[in-house]
């Protein structure tokens, strides 16, 4: 871009920087100073001098403050204070005496600047960034001449290579990040259930009393959390399992159930859903009796229990995979394999 | 004191032709000159000039918030244990006792209840990070709107712009350390994110967890990210924005006395420097306060995190809003083909969200690239005389609230009872609508001002005295404004739009204009062609006007 083409400017360009005579938008320049009151008046200039004291032992008188709340209040005491609420008195303590011992140094070393410090105006030089001309000239000669010594614009094999190698080299730290974690593999498209075979049925767990679930203690409309039989809270991977096999049971009527292989899938109006959201992974857990619908509250994916859990609002991609269950001889709720499909958020390997 | 008494003394020193110091104040200086040079040091610095405006404590703000943050944080780091190992809490927070929890989950509690004055530093920590992130966003802006990102100044705009990148991730980091139910929450939505990532998102995940989520490794790395990596990189940005500052000198208003040439203020010593102190004092003092009023993440309250339970306002912190937005508000588009899924209702938002944010970084080169203007400029542009870009940047905030409103849009439903679905149903079409109008206003807005300001400077300032004429006619007397506003309203350049090329050069030889050439022009015409600013006086329609056959 040539800069003849270059957009120029409205107005006289040397407009505020000559101040022509009769000019009348031309730069005054610096008004005078302005006395302040401290300035004229020893006594404004006195009390100001005592204000900015003040402000100080204030801020030591609070700093003696904090060390007294931190020796004579305990750490459990619960104080109301109106209108913040039951609060922890050490905290309230603790924070106001700290926020008033620096509050105050602060206050005073401004109220000092702006009373009692002189307040003249200076004005300071600036210098263009770029440097003149003869520096610039030098220093590009300079380099040359460096250039040409190093024969690096000469011999372009080993320039070529050199820049190569300097780009592979970062590589080695990627490579080594690898033992950061294992494998992917398949470990994504099963869960605990995939324990459960035909012969051998794994019963369905209630979350909250630990019990294995009868399929009448599961009324129409309600929702009910469970997990498989075996896991317990303080197994090693409880946190990684449950992530993955959290089942949500709701019972809906058979007549209003619309999808009929989801109805096959479950057991008389019981259907269990995996609980994990598939958009991004939060667990599903609000439910409308009526519309027999579940809300994630993470992202509001809206999900149609009663419809195969088809997606009706929101950003989650596909329904949420049903989990196949049936009764064993004792009638409990039991499931005979894995989901379908993987639970939770999509992934590129997912088909 | 030594080497003042044998400088004297030894008679195999070179002769030294400077003075005596005075007192012993001196005597350390002239010790400590000998060894680091800080007279040569100190001979620019101790009256450096800093011009003075309520805007640039935005700035300070920043720094003093951000040494805050890691004052806090380096106490917080002596209490807390960054392990996903688990125990059963027996701490004094009776509601959770027996319940299991992590270690990172449990030393927190402790911290809160237990360590005395831990949960005031763990407030402390956390307020001065929300108010860190706002003021650097606040900091930008003040930046934008005034062109102080101008030559000489693009590369410290571009510092700037990471460092509010990175704070905002160290902030969702530290905001996940504690492994209770809300941060973990924010940790899972991470995995998707990361999962939604085509062809290697599975493997990224497994790599960034160390295994299946949520896995035990992932605690203690954000821990070694947060405190470590980010920080680092940030303290150095940080030391380099600021000796940037103070090499390229503040930026200042138009005024009296001021030009391209000085800056006009206050000496470093002891004016700015007594003011900028008192003022690191006033920020801690006052968030110090906040943190004694305020509860800010009462973990407590939300309980351990497991991954099959959720608690129902799952929200990330404010600054976090516009991505969360972004992923409520983006159809659930998800495209399957040959055994692949690819999730574009996850992955779409993870790719605008860095974009909302890289468009605003590159702007200063836009801009420059538009008008053609290589020069330095000191002098701030108020925002109504660069229509233009006060508009785009109004649109950009506009956009950034449209997607808080979507990030927060079951707080809104439940505060103000409307229909969730309706809230997103708005925020998708105002996502792209809300920045047009939004940009169209202000620039209007803009131009109105600056026929304000003309008006000003043609019929001086109303003074609100009704004169009649003789005739019978009543007009208000208008007061010719003093030199100094004069000079203020019509010191800024109005840049002319750039012109393309003759279509055929002085040799009757068709020229050929790039694209590029032409959508400059296109560009260079939108921002200062005639829709876009309003011919501001010259010293002859004044003086026309003044010298009495004027109407009033
Ligand atoms: S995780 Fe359920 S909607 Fe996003």
């Amino acid at each position: 871009m040539s800069e003849d083409k270059l957009p120029e400017s409205h107005g006289s360009a040397g407009q505020h920087e000559v101040a022509t005579h009769g000019d009348p938008f031309a730069d005054p320049g610096l008004p005078a100073h302005e006395p302040r009151r401290t300035d004229i008046d020893e006594r404004a200039a006195k009390r100001a001098e005592r204000q900015v004291s003040l402000m100080f032992v204030v801020s030591m008188l609070a700093t003696v403050g904090f060390i007294a709340s931190y020796v004579a209040i305990d750490a459990d005491k619960i104080v109301y204070i109106f209108p913040l609420g039951h609060v922890s008195a050490l905290n309230f303590a603790l924070g106001l005496t700290l926020g008033v011992a620096l509050f105050c140094i602060g206050a005073g070393a401004v109220h000092w600047a702006r009373t009692l410090m002189s307040d003249h105006e200076l004005p300071a030089e600036r210098h263009p960034i770029e440097a003149d001309d003869e520096v610039r000239a030098d220093v590009i000669e300079q380099f040359k001449t460096g250039a040409a010594e190093s024969g690096f614009g000469r011999r372009k094999m080993i320039r070529n290579t050199l820049i190569g190698s300097m780009a592979l080299v970062p590589l080695s730290g990627v490579v080594l990040l690898r033992d950061l974690g294992p494998l992917p593999e398949d470990k994504l498209q099963h869960t605990g259930w995939d324990l459960a075979t035909p012969e051998h049925p794994l019963p369905l767990v209630n979350m909250n009393t630990n019990k294995p679930m009868k399929a009448e203690d599961i009324v129409v409309g309600s929702l009910t959390f469970a997990k498989p039989e075996g896991l317990e809270e303080d197994d090693e991977f409880f946190q990684q399992q449950i992530a993955k096999d959290a089942l949500m049971l709701v019972r809906i009527a058979p007549e209003n159930i619309k999808d009929k292989d989801s109805a096959e899938l479950g057991f008389e109006g019981i259907l269990a859903y995996s609980k994990i959201c598939t958009h991004v992974g939060c667990p599903i857990s609000l439910y409308e009796q009526q519309t027999h619908h579940a809300l994630c509250p993470c992202h509001q994916s809206t999900f149609d229990l009663a419809d195969g859990a088809r997606v009706i609002f929101g950003p989650a991609g596909h329904p949420l995979p049903q989990l196949k269950i049936t009764t064993n001889e004792e009638g409990f709720l039991v499931a005979t394999g894995d989901f379908a499909e993987p639970v939770g958020p999509s992934f590129w390997e997912r088909s | 004191m030594s080497a003042a008494n044998s400088a004297t003394r030894g008679a195999s020193k070179p002769a030294s032709t400077r003075e005596k110091p005075a007192n012993k104040a001196e005597a350390v200086a002239d010790w400590a000159d000998g060894r680091l040079g800080i007279y040569s040091l100190a001979k620019a610095n101790l009256r450096k000039i800093f011009p003075d405006h309520w805007s640039f404590m935005l700035g300070e703000i920043c720094l003093y918030t951000f040494i805050i943050i890691i004052l806090t944080g380096v106490y917080l780091t002596l209490f807390f244990n960054p392990s996903m190992g688990e125990v059963v809490y027996h701490g004094s927070y009776a509601p959770l006792n027996g319940i299991r929890m992590s270690e990172a989950y449990a030393s927190t509690m402790d911290i809160s209840f237990d360590v005395r004055g831990g949960l005031l530093i763990r407030q402390i920590h956390h307020w001065a990070a929300i108010v860190f992130v706002a003021a650097m966003l606040v900091h930008m802006m003040r930046v934008f709107f005034t062109g102080a990102f101008r030559k000489p100044r693009e590369v410290n705009w571009i510092f700037g712009f990471l460092l509010l990148f990175l704070g905002m991730f160290d902030g969702f980091m530290g905001y996940s350390l504690p492994d209770d139910l809300l941060s973990g929450t924010g940790v899972r939505f991470m995995e998707g994110a990361v999962l939604a990532v085509p062809l290697v998102g599975t493997y990224l995940q497994f790599f960034l967890f160390g295994g299946q989520f949520p896995g035990t490794e992932i605690i203690p790395r954000f821990f070694t990210i947060h405190i470590l990596l980010i920080p680092g990189v940030m303290v150095g940005l940080l030391v380099a924005h600021l000796i940037l500052v103070f090499y390229h000198k503040h930026t200042q208003w138009a005024g009296p006395g001021k030009t391209e040439k000085n800056v006009v203020g206050m000496p470093l010593m002891p004016v700015y420097m007594a003011k900028a102190g008192g003022f690191f004092f006033l920020v801690f003092g006052i968030i110090s306060a906040m943190a004694a009023i305020a509860t800010v993440n009462p973990i407590w309250a939300y309980g351990p995190y497991r991954p099959d339970q959720v608690s129902t306002d799952a929200q990330p912190d404010w600054y976090m809003g516009f991505s969360e937005g972004l992923i409520r508000i983006m159809p659930g588009w998800e495209i399957r083909a040959w055994g692949h899924t690819l999730n574009m209702g996850v992955f779409v938002p993870l790719m605008v969200f860095p974009l909302v944010l890289a468009v605003i970084a590159v702007y200063p080169f836009i801009e420059s690239w538009v008008s053609g203007d290589k020069r330095e400029h000191h002098i701030l542009d108020r925002p109504r005389n660069a229509p233009v870009r006060t508009g785009l940047g109004a649109a950009w905030i506009s956009l950034y609230l449209v997607l808080l409103i979507g990030g927060g849009n079951d707080l809104i439903a439940t505060h103000l009872h409307l229909s969730i679905n309706d809230i997103t149903y708005f925020v998708r079409v105002a996502f792209f609508v809300l920045p047009v109008i939004t940009f169209v206003i202000t620039k209007r807005w803009c131009l109105g001002l600056q026929r304000r300001d003309r008006e000003k400077v043609l019929h001086g300032r109303e003074t609100g005295v009704i004169k009649r004429l003789p005739h019978g006619e009543f007009v208000e007397i208008h007061a010719q404004l003093p030199q100094d506003k004069l000079h203020k309203l019509t010191a800024h350049e109005q840049p002319l739009p750039m012109e393309l090329p003759a279509e055929v050069d002085e040799n009757g030889v068709a020229a050929k204009t790039g694209v590029l050439t032409k959508t400059r022009a296109k560009l260079s015409r939108g921002f200062y062609g005639e829709g876009s600013q309003i011919a501001k006086p010259t010293a002859e329609e004044h003086h026309e006007i003044t010298s009495g056959h004027g109407h009033h």
